[in-house]
């Protein structure tokens, strides 16, 4: 009896000691703030783990451990670190993965494009809260802005420069975060790309990436859009009426 | 004049208000043109000049930058205001996106129907009192030093004081359970360039008032 104790208590070690170079994600077994933390692990290579909120109780005990700096999640545990705050967290892992440019300016345009698509992203994260009358303007909103606001400045941006990425020449977190946006509003709208004909070779090649096209494979952590057992979940855990 | 920042925005505080209060912490002297009318936005469209379409924007080093949260960290690393490395940058942009957040609904306020103000004003008041100034309190409590971050003046403690006022402006007793933020303000405060931008004068704006928020509604179809 003895010696399994000691097997099991050895291999629990190594595993703890393997998965405590690993950031971990806290956050609901769904995309919703956290999808863009992991497609920016994903990209970046970096192997990471997940701990689902499903209970109120679960909630309630990381408030009590003091692991929520503002209460909220996205959390991530990396480098010792408890961080929140989404771009908190996406700004250190692309700056700690050469992800962010490599000067002043870089990382300006990089900010610029990643706060465009973040806001393209946030009208379809939100989406699935409106009720269906709501969800139909949504829709034309989404449509709207994707094709008149935000992808044809990432087609100048391509045009302009002639270059495989968005910025300097290499993959940044402005090309992950755009990737993210595209296959994201292509869901709700699949032929939003027509007009977009150097986007469409950037979702191509960006997909082609092998961390990218591992990620987009079935079995990977990215997960799939929101359903109704998303919402109930969410609202249980900050207990919404 | 070439080399001065110049800002594109309405004369009032808005998103541009932060950008205000970073250049001038940081020493650095800027230009304003005020959006006043839906043509002086239709033009800056029209011209091009608008990546998004939207203002914040801020003519600097040659690029037309937007996104309120771009420039205020191009900003923050070019005036040394963003700590010496990867983790005080990571604990710098975990406080700013706190103070955002909170500064955030205070500026969605005065857009409210008049109805919602006192429930508005109540939940402005519980969010600050238990949600973000127990943190900075509590940051400042652990390393019993003058800033937030590394024990020098950054980003963080700029746009914390710029949240502080804005509370108090709520609130007048917001701080009274905040002995440390309370010594905080005093601190900020009295640093040269923030002392300056303090004073009548300066390009500090005032909160909106009936005005303001009418024409900010009529030229941005709020």
């Amino acid at each position: 009896m003895p010696k399994v104790c000691c097997c099991l208590s050895s291999s629990q070690a190594i595993r703890s000691s393997l998965m405590a170079g690993k950031p971990k994600l806290y956050y609901f077994n769904g995309r919703g703030r956290m999808e863009s933390v992991r497609w920016l692990l994903a990209a970046a290579g970096i192997e990471f783990v997940e701990e689902f909120l499903e209970t109120r109780e679960q909630y309630e005990k990381l408030l009590q451990d003091g692991a929520l700096l503002f209460q909220q999640v996205p959390m991530v545990e990396i480098d010792g670190m408890k961080m929140v705050q989404t771009r908190a967290i996406l700004g250190y892992i692309a700056a700690k993965h050469n992800l962010y440019g490599k000067n002043l300016k870089e990382r300006a345009l990089i900010d610029m494009y990643v706060e465009g698509t973040r806001d393209l992203m946030d009208l379809i994260r939100v989406h699935h809260k409106f009720s269906p009358e709501e969800q139909e303007k949504n829709l034309a909103l989404i449509n709207e802005r994707a094709t008149a606001r935000y992808f044809p400045v990432y087609e100048k941006v391509l045009k302009d420069h002639g270059t495989e990425f968005l910025v300097g020449n290499q993959l940044t977190w402005a090309d992950v975060q755009l990737i993210e946006a595209i296959l994201m509003v292509e869901e709700k709208v699949s032929t939003i790309l027509s007009k977009f004909p150097l986007l469409q070779d950037f979702k191509t090649r960006i997909c082609n990436i092998p961390t990218i096209k591992k990620f987009l494979q079935p079995g990977s952590q990215r997960k799939p859009p929101p359903d109704e057992s998303y919402v109930v979940t969410a609202n249980r855990v900050f207990n919404r009426k | 004049m070439p080399g001065k920042p110049k800002l594109h925005y309405a004369n009032g505080r808005g998103k541009m208000e932060s950008i205000r209060w970073l250049l001038a912490a940081a020493g650095v002297e800027f230009e304003e043109q005020f959006i006043e009318t839906k043509e002086d936005l239709e033009k800056l469209r029209s011209d091009g000049l608008l990546l998004f379409q939207q203002v914040p924007m801020v003519e600097i080093d040659g690029m037309k930058m937007v996104q309120t949260r771009a420039i205020l960290s191009y900003l923050a690393a070019k005036y040394n205001l963003y700590g010496k490395d990867l983790k005080e940058r990571a604990l710098i942009d975990m406080y700013v996106e706190g103070t955002t957040d909170l500064m955030g609904i205070i500026m969605y306020l005065p857009f409210q129907p008049p109805e919602a103000k006192e429930k508005n004003l109540a939940l402005i008041t519980d969010k600050a009192t238990t949600r973000y100034f127990p943190v900075y309190e509590k940051v400042l409590k652990d390393h019993g030093q003058d800033y937030l971050v590394g024990n020098h003046f950054t980003w963080a403690d700029v746009h914390l004081l710029e949240a502080i006022l804005m509370a108090e402006e709520c609130k007048s007793d917001i701080l009274s359970k905040f002995p440390l933020l309370q010594a905080f303000k005093g601190r900020i405060s009295n640093i040269p360039t923030i002392k300056k931008f303090l004073q009548p004068g300066s390009q500090r704006k005032p909160p909106p008032d009936e005005k303001y928020i009418a024409q900010v509604k009529q030229t941005f179809n709020v």
